[in-house]
């Protein structure tokens, strides 16, 4: 396939003018923002502000009502979630989503094979090829995943099986990252655990990162953005987004900023 | 972390070698049957076996799809219909060399499930079910009305089907072996499948379809592959229906006929390596018992098959595969 | 075709296509709001006939017989309703398959036992027997307007319940959302079952209807049942008013396919391969038409949003 005109060549993740509506109800408005590689940006915003529904109309499983996604060059607005992934575009999910049956290795070897040639190979049995377990393996070690990687996913705890999700998510070698929520649901002691691995991912992979959990996002975050009634309404440096009185005011109450 | 990633986990092949040995045993066991039916009433146990045997060979196709993939195909009978007409309508006219039938009924299936899948693959769940039946029905009426080729009745061939010159088709113990044959390959073909890559995807899509499409697989197209090989294996027991009874009737492509197919993928217990070939012939094997102890057997097959649904939470399946002892469940 | 026979079987199609609403709106209203699907809802149909047999037979009163056995497909209904398929909701597509296949099974051997396999006929009531002239030259039976005129009738009811009710409310609310009607404090499980009874009585009023000018026979709610699937499919599954419109389209879409194609294909071909080939071709049109509208439309055509 020819080279697509490249447009704006220093921002990974480029997303502009993006409206989505439910109903009658606006969900995201107006959204512009850049991911550019090497950074990690946050993405908050008080309960209902559309964030979810903004990375579901990032890897594709809504559809703008209008505005254009750009990732790597590209104009991915309407590509199916599939060919997204395969463009180097990985996603873990607020509820998490793995395999429930399936050992641990075979949930991340699953993603490291769908990069390799012959994804979908009819022969020969899967879960004995070296290849692919040996890059799951690296994977799980990266994130230091620490159960037996013979165990059903469904067996490992709540904070196990997001350890895991991430450990698909880099297995997919992808070029950014978007974590939905990753802390969601984890005990203070697993969180600060959570971050440590998200730190060393952060200079691996560019992260679109969006969380409740504010202590993360100030260790992690070189730039926050704050979503509120569907409207990115600052951007900037975490200490500028602390300052913002039009944040502060959104925020009142919602959180200790 | 303490184990390097050589042993593979808990997966539908582990436990291979036991399940291995089972499905080698079913097979001796079926391999022997020619030989002792000749000492009983040869022709009716060697029919029954036989006709068994092609079910089986249609009912692991449809585990495929259903056990392993997930998908309620409501229609399989419809593709062992067009193995079965084409074989029919091709040696009434006169082409009954197996050689040349045989790569009709896989193109004609080919298309037929490639077009049918597009549309029914596109929707799901309950959706899928009724499309499916919908489309097989099609077909029962497109037969029902083919008044040249038996209609409603049904159509008896004149003749049988040939290979390069032998009637080796015609041999009731030939057919035998032969309908052995396909469904050992087809066993070994779809338990290769469901183990492969391309398994294993199908597989977890049945869990998680978004979870696989986020890391970049195509999932209607994995479905699409499966449903195709599904529909192909089921034409090709259509071929062998045809060529066994030298009858076919519209009835074979009947939603009832759907049905009993889902009936014994369900009490094999669903994607498993025996379960389907077990189911099939449990199923067979019933059916004749209750109707050899009465007519009217469905008043006691049908309310069983209620109570089996109701009396176990995960359905008739896991019901079956309990009693069995769970053994060869993934 | 001459203009009087067209008309003739646009009238037969109408006729197919009420019994098909009537058959429909229940399997449509039950999936709807339940998520429940029944293989077992074209048995209602079948009872439904049955019962109008027996209970003429008892009280050779035509309107009575309506009266009796429509409120007996109701009971029969709700019975399966209680004894099986409410404990069958939260269970998967397979066993709810499974479940009614079983129940279609029973049934169908059931009749052949206490009414033996032939077919079997009710005749219509002296006071809409004969047939009366529509236009010049055009004679047609009182009895199938009186069916037309009455799944009109149900049609519009149907539509005045649903849309001007708080019954009808609460099972469109239903269809969309199930935990905001619960939530709502209604008692979710008898919703269910006025809906699932009210079904199965549609279903098998449709049975008695047509006891008269159908043999009413073991396991003839078996290929009509797929029928409705497809009108439901096409109308999108949960809509009375997509059910209604197509079940008409389908209707009359398969009266006049069978009634024309062979005459149509007659134009392009000789006439013996028009004669074989018409009556196939015309078996798959309405499967044809479903294939294409699902190509466009895979929901159907008025499919209610469904949200979580």
């Amino acid at each position: 396939m020819s080279k697509e005109a490249v447009i704006v060549p220093e921002a990974l993740l480029k997303v502009v003018d993006l409206c989505k509506n439910f109903g009658g109800l606006r969900v995201n408005a107006d959204v512009n923002f850049d991911l550019f590689s090497g950074e990690c940006l946050a993405l908050i915003g008080p309960n209902g502000a559309g964030k979810t529904t903004l990375i579901h109309q990032l890897s594709g499983f809504f559809t703008p009502d209008s505005g254009t996604v750009i990732f790597d060059g590209r104009d991915i607005t309407h590509l199916p979630v599939h060919a997204r992934a395969r463009l180097g575009l990985a996603r873990s999910f607020q509820i998490t989503s793995i395999i429930p049956s399936l050992s641990a290795l075979e949930n991340v070897a699953l993603a490291v094979q769908a990069r390799t040639n012959g994804s979908l190979r009819l022969f020969g049995i899967a879960a004995d090829e070296k290849t692919l377990n040996d890059q799951a393996f690296e994977a799980l070690q990266m994130v230091g995943f620490d159960k037996q990687i013979t165990t059903i996913a469904d067996n490992l705890s709540h904070g196990e099986k997001r350890i895991l999700e991430l450990a698909i998510a880099i297995a997919m070698k992808p070029k950014a990252l978007l974590l939905d929520e990753p802390m969601a649901g984890i005990g203070k002691h697993e969180s600060l655990r959570l971050i440590e691995i998200l730190k060393s991912l952060k200079s691996r992979y560019p992260l679109l990162l969006v969380e409740h959990d504010m202590e993360a996002v100030f260790a992690l975050a070189d730039r926050v953005a704050v979503l509120v009634y569907g409207k990115i309404i600052a951007t900037g440096t975490p200490d500028e987004v602390r300052q913002n009185a039009e944040v502060k005011a959104a925020y009142l109450g919602e959180s200790a900023m | 972390m303490n184990v390097a990633p050589d042993k593979k986990p808990g997966t539908v092949i582990s436990n291979l070698s036991d399940s291995y040995r089972l499905s080698i045993l079913i097979f001796l066991i079926l391999a022997l049957v020619p030989v002792f039916a000749r000492y009983g009433a040869e022709g009716f146990i060697l029919d029954l076996v036989n006709r068994a045997i092609i079910l089986a060979l249609a009912a692991i196709a449809l585990d495929l799809i259903l056990g392993f993939g997930g998908m309620v195909s409501f229609g399989h009978a419809a593709f062992i219909g067009i193995g079965a007409y084409i074989t029919a309508i091709m040696v009434t006219e006169g082409f009954g060399e197996a050689l040349i039938i045989f790569p009709i009924v896989v193109v004609v299936s080919t298309l037929f499930a490639l077009i049918t899948g597009i549309i029914c693959l596109r929707t799901s769940g309950v959706y899928f079910i009724m499309i499916t039946l919908a489309f097989g029905q099609m077909l029962f009426f497109a037969a029902s009305s083919l008044s040249t080729y038996g209609g409603d009745d049904g159509l008896t061939i004149w003749g049988n089907v040939t290979i390069l010159g032998s009637d080796i088709f015609a041999d009731d113990v030939g057919i035998f072996y032969i309908s052995l044959g396909f469904l050992i390959a087809g066993l070994f073909l779809v338990q290769t499948l469901v183990g492969s890559r391309f398994g294993r995807v199908l597989r977890a899509a049945k869990e998680n379809e978004t979870r696989i499409s986020a890391l970049g697989y195509n999932v209607l197209r994995v479905r699409l592959t499966a449903y195709v090989i599904a529909g192909v294996i089921a034409g090709i027991a259509g071929f062998l229906h045809t060529s066994q009874a030298e009858f076919v009737s519209p009835a074979t492509m009947r939603w009832q006929h759907s049905g009993e197919l889902i009936i014994m993928v369900a009490l094999g217990g669903m994607g498993t390596r025996n379960g389907t070939l077990i189911g099939a012939f449990a199923y067979v094997l019933l059916i004749q018992a209750l109707s050899d102890f009465t007519q009217d057997w469905k008043l006691i097959f049908g309310p069983l098959m209620v109570l089996a649904v109701l009396s176990k939470n995960g359905g008739i399946g896991r019901f079956f595969a309990y009693v069995k002892g769970g053994r060869n469940r993934a | 075709m001459s203009t009087t026979l067209f008309l003739v079987q646009v009238l037969n199609g109408l006729q197919l296509g009420v019994l098909l609403f009537l058959i429909a709106a229940g399997l449509t209203l039950v999936f709807g709001v339940m998520g429940f699907i029944n293989l077992a809802h074209g048995v209602q149909y079948m009872v439904g006939a049955y019962f109008a047999v027996a209970f003429y037979a008892l009280t050779q009163n035509f309107l009575l017989t309506v009266i009796l056995a429509s409120a007996s497909a109701l009971l029969l209904g709700l019975l399966f309703e209680v004894l099986i398929f409410r404990h069958l909701y939260d269970r998967d597509h397979l066993d709810h398959v499974l479940a009614t296949f079983g129940i279609i099974l029973f049934l169908n051997q059931a009749t052949t036992v206490l009414w033996g396999p032939e077919p079997l006929v009710i005749p219509e009531p002296d006071f809409l027997s004969g047939s009366i002239p529509l236009v010049e030259g055009l004679l047609y039976p009182v009895y199938r307007l009186a069916i037309i005129a009455v799944g009109l009738a149900v049609a519009g009811l149907l539509w005045f319940m649903v849309t001007r009710t708080k019954l009808g409310m609460l099972v469109r609310a239903g269809a969309t959302n199930l935990e905001m009607v619960s939530a709502l404090g209604v008692n979710i499980r008898r919703l269910f079952m006025l809906v699932f009874g009210f079904g199965a009585m549609l279903a098998g009023f449709a049975g008695v209807l047509s006891a008269p000018i159908f043999s009413v026979e073991p396991g003839m709610g078996d290929d009509i049942l797929i029928v409705a699937f497809v009108v439901i499919i096409v109308g999108g599954i949960g809509s009375i008013r997509g059910a209604f419109i197509a079940a008409l389209v389908i209707g009359l879409v398969d009266t006049l396919g069978r009634s024309m194609m062979t005459d149509i294909l007659k134009l392009f071909m000789d006439a013996s391969a028009a004669n074989q080939i018409g009556p196939a071709l015309a078996s798959m049109l309405i499967y044809v038409l479903m294939a294409a509208i699902l190509f466009f439309k895979p929901t159907g055509l008025f499919a209610p949003g469904k949200t979580a």
